[in-house]
């Protein structure tokens, strides 16, 4: 591929230069986009990657904050566009990390929302296209094709709000798609909540999307997919380019290192050492357990989880993995019997779990993980203070307890510390913090109680690869100074068997075996994939 | 000018506008020969009138529940304790102590009951209590007539029974609080120090209590409900906590007015205390999940500045009574800013 060839160009970034408040986020940033070809958009979280596609994408906070310098041009002509709206019509589609779909409104509606296939009528005749009546069969045809080009299953006729979070991906996707007109879609860590067989569906599709001519810009943290699919690969770092190339005889190791730029270790590598564990000392013993969770429906589930081990639990989105931490902390209807160091456990009871010793850092970080319109210290002490009493100061003899927020302070600074959370003081609100930042507070609430065990559901969903490594790195190191149990939930594989003694594989709300994490990777996909299930004494039992 | 520019930021406009207005009616008050302690006396003692009833605002509104338009609840609880005390005819603290007792008794079944409520329309908070407060007051309206109150000061003369519109405290506990280490300054101004210093101590007791183990799951979730229910906290159990707390204050609020103002006005009269109250605790820099001991202070006094002052300088001045607009379009004006910025 001829990078400097200007016909067929799409799209150009010439110089590209943004400042906020006399903070530069980005300098002089320049790469080209060819017709039907996908470009690969890395870096770390803070890099710029966001705040450039802000630009593309005329977002009015650019304009509010000073505008940019530079030039962007699309098709040859200079681009300036003044709101995303204008963006739409130049035929640039975006894809963002956060979701907006209308719950309430089935797949079809929301495919087509704003876009609708109408019929006339008697009235619209009269008072115009905005009296035309809503032709749903139509609908339901377009948004089916739309999805079909995924090459995904989807039924148009469900409602977003009862999907799984990885379906609802699609439905984003299959909206830009639907727009005849788009030349160019931007996707924003499409991937970050997909599973990797959802993901490579995605990848895919994408790449059926090109051949049909239309450029993808695809960010992602899972560098994996970057050279799976893209031509063209730019790493950004600290606002600059630091990289362009194409992508033939790039591997991920590379691209990490431009990155982070330092180097990393090899993925696959097992960070923990090995130690010795009681096979016969059960900490913790689920039976027949069931879960009512949306989405992550847990059928029929019995699970022995050994003193001071690393479990982790790995499966394909929606197939139930995320009810098992979820119920047994009582956050979702469930039932079956848990048994905890000997003794029963009550079900559907946070407060008893808590109080058991079971602490729990959930996957939804933003919506149950964190206060974020508090400030850290409060976020990381709180659940110690409401469940054991800690950061509790006693006045006038014990008739009145207060927050000791001195305690308070020093416990948030010892985390910010240890865990190397990246704010401006132990009050800053737990909004204003990046992903990877809001990761660490939570495993720092989760840390604060001294749990017996920890039950931790996506640790690393989109966080970048630093703050990844940290997250990971934190959880053994504290496994291996407390003797600390924990159980670990996640959707990549690679991960689980970098810091897991065993992985458990969950497929259609059951676990369908137990693997070392040294088995072969062949072993984990067909068990994900329901092929075989391994018995208790390591046997496999075909299904299929 | 980027530290002038913060402090605008933070302090908000609104307030920056009515703060330079109400110190332009003090400047230009002796211009129309008014008196500027006389109003700044007004200032005062309205201040500690209808400060507690501002801060029956803040525990609801730290728990999620929103705005209390439902303040009535509290108010009549306040109106029943003073009426209570007037047929035991006890007079000074013995008087006023009473009304609290029965007031606070009576604020914590209710607001027990209108918590419960509340509960069941999450969400729809401060739609439903401004209906609670509404048909409150006008079932209560039923009960001052028909309730068997006996003294005379208090039931309607010709018929000796049911209660009048105003009843006069005069020779039971009129001013107990107020004159309390009162210091006369001037023949105009008179501080009521000791209706200053309860509203002080209910300050403190609010800020006390937020300050807690209870009062942290109480903010925890005004902040992020789901955040609380998986640290195994009882959502339910505390907003009702915050709404009792805010109904109790409110009736404790109803009888400081009361004794300040001399009379116990009944019937509609709580009407009349919900959309300057709720608008107080806004133009304080309260927003409708967050309010601070100091969004009341300062909300407060500016509120009643303005009530108080426009009436005298402004009447004085073009000798038209505008007192009642203007107090309508900042308090309702108040109200639509806030709720506009609710997304935020």
């Amino acid at each position: 591929m001829n990078l400097l060839s200007t016909n067929n160009v799409l799209l150009k970034v010439e110089g590209v230069g943004k400042e906020y408040d006399g903070n530069r986020v980005l300098k002089d940033i320049n790469f080209k986009l060819e017709k039907g070809k996908i470009l690969g958009l890395v870096g770390e979280n803070g890099a710029g990657k966001s705040t450039l596609m802000n630009i593309l994408f005329g977002m009015k906070v650019i304009a509010e904050t000073g505008g940019y310098e530079g030039a962007v041009y699309l098709n040859g002509e200079k681009i300036k566009f003044k709101s995303p709206v204008d963006a739409l019509k130049a035929g640039i589609g975006m894809v963002h990390q956060e979701f907006s779909l209308i719950p309430g409104f089935t797949v079809g509606e929301n495919v087509l929302l704003n876009m609708e296939k109408t019929k006339k009528s008697l009235i619209s005749k009269v008072l115009g296209k905005r009296m035309e009546t809503i032709d749903l069969p139509e609908i339901r045809k377009s948004a089916q094709k739309a999805i079909d080009t995924l090459g995904v299953q989807l039924d148009t006729e469900t409602l977003v709000s009862e999907m799984p979070v990885g379906h609802k991906q699609f439905i984003e996707i299959a909206r830009e798609i639907d727009r005849s007109q788009v030349k160019l879609i931007v996707l924003d860590e499409p991937t970050a909540v997909l599973t990797e067989s959802e993901a490579e569906v995605l990848l895919k599709s994408m790449r059926l999307l090109a051949d049909i001519g239309i450029s993808i810009v695809f960010i992602s943290h899972r560098l994996r997919e970057i050279t799976a699919i893209c031509d063209t690969i730019v790493v950004l770092r600290d606002g600059l380019v630091v990289k362009e190339t194409p992508s033939e005889g790039v591997d991920v190791r590379q691209i990490a290192e431009w990155m982070v730029g330092r180097d990393v270790d090899a993925e696959a590598k097992h960070i923990r050492s090995l130690v010795k564990i009681d096979e016969k000392d059960i900490i913790f013993e689920a039976r027949n357990l069931w879960v009512d969770m949306p989405g992550e429906t847990i059928k029929n589930v019995s699970l022995k989880v050994r003193r001071g081990e690393i479990l982790g639990i790995g499966g394909l989105a929606g197939q139930g993995k995320l009810g098992i931490p979820n119920g047994i902390m009582g956050l979702f209807a469930s039932g079956g019997e848990i048994f905890f160091e000997g003794k029963p456990l009550q079900l559907n009871n946070t407060l008893s779990a808590l109080q058991s010793g079971i602490a729990f850092v959930s996957e939804d970080r933003r919506g149950v993980g964190l206060l974020l319109d508090e400030p850290i210290d409060w976020n990381i002490a709180f659940n110690a203070m409401q469940v054991q009493n800690k950061f509790l100061k006693s006045y006038l003899g014990g008739a009145i307890k207060w927050r000791d927020e001195k305690a308070m302070k020093t416990c948030a600074l010892e985390y910010i510390k240890s865990l190397e959370i990246r704010c401006t003081s132990e009050r800053q609100l737990a909004r204003n913090l990046s992903g990877g930042n809001q990761q660490k507070v939570c495993l720092a609430k989760a840390f604060a109680m001294n749990p017996k065990l920890l039950f931790v559901s996506e640790p690393t969903r989109g966080i970048d690869v630093g703050a990844k490594k940290l997250v990971l790195d934190a959880l053994r190191k504290y496994n291996e100074e407390n003797n600390t149990t924990i159980v670990i939930i996640s959707s990549e594989l690679e991960e689980l068997r970098s810091i897991s003694d065993r992985i458990a594989i969950v497929c259609e709300g059951k676990i369908f075996g137990i693997l070392q994490p040294a088995s072969p990777v062949v072993d984990f996909g067909l068990l994900m994939a329901g092929e075989f299930q391994v018995n208790e004494e390591g046997e496999k039992i075909w299904l299929r | 000018m980027a530290q002038i520019n913060k402090f605008i930021k933070n302090f908000g406009w609104a307030r920056i506008i009515i703060a330079i207005f109400l110190l332009a009616l003090f400047i230009v008050a002796p211009i129309f020969g008014v008196r500027v302690d006389a109003s700044l006396n007004d200032v005062i003692v309205r201040f500690g009138m209808s400060g507690i009833m501002v801060l029956s605002m803040v525990p609801m509104i730290q728990s999620g529940c929103g705005l209390n338009f439902g303040v009535p609840v509290g108010l009549i609880s306040g109106m029943m304790g003073a009426v209570v005390s007037l047929e035991f005819k006890l007079t000074g603290m013995a008087g006023i102590g009473v009304a609290f007792l029965v007031g606070l008794v009576m604020a914590a079944v209710l607001g027990f009951l209108y918590g419960l409520l509340l509960n069941r329309v999450k969400g729809d908070e401060m739609i439903i209590a401004t209906y609670v407060g509404f048909s409150f007051v006008f079932l209560m309206n039923i009960l001052w007539l028909k309730l068997p109150f006996e003294n005379p000061a208090s039931v309607m003369g010709f018929k000796g029974e049911g209660l009048r519109v105003t009843i006069s405290i005069e020779e039971y506990w009129i001013h107990v609080l107020s004159d309390l280490f009162k210091i006369p300054i001037s023949k105009y101004l008179i501080i009521p120090t000791g209706m200053i210093l309860f509203f002080i101590l209910m300050c403190l007791i609010v800020w006390g209590f937020f300050k807690t183990k209870l009062g942290t799951a109480i903010t925890a979730v005004g902040s992020n409900p789901d955040y609380a229910r998986a640290s195994g906290i009882n959502i339910n159990k505390m907003r009702v906590v915050s709404v009792m707390l805010s109904t109790m204050l409110a009736a404790v609020g109803m009888i400081v007015f009361q004794q300040s103002f001399g009379f116990v006005q009944m019937f509609n009269s709580p009407l009349a205390f919900v959309f300057p109250s709720v608008a107080a605790v806004l133009l304080g820099g309260a927003s409708v999940n967050k309010a601070t001991i100091t969004n009341v202070v300062i909300g407060t006094f500016l509120f009643q500045g303005i009530l108080t002052m426009t009436p005298s300088v402004i009447n004085s001045a073009i000798n038209i009574d505008m007192s009642e607009i203007i107090r309508i379009i900042v308090s309702n004006g108040l109200i639509v800013y806030a709720l506009t910025r609710k997304g935020r």
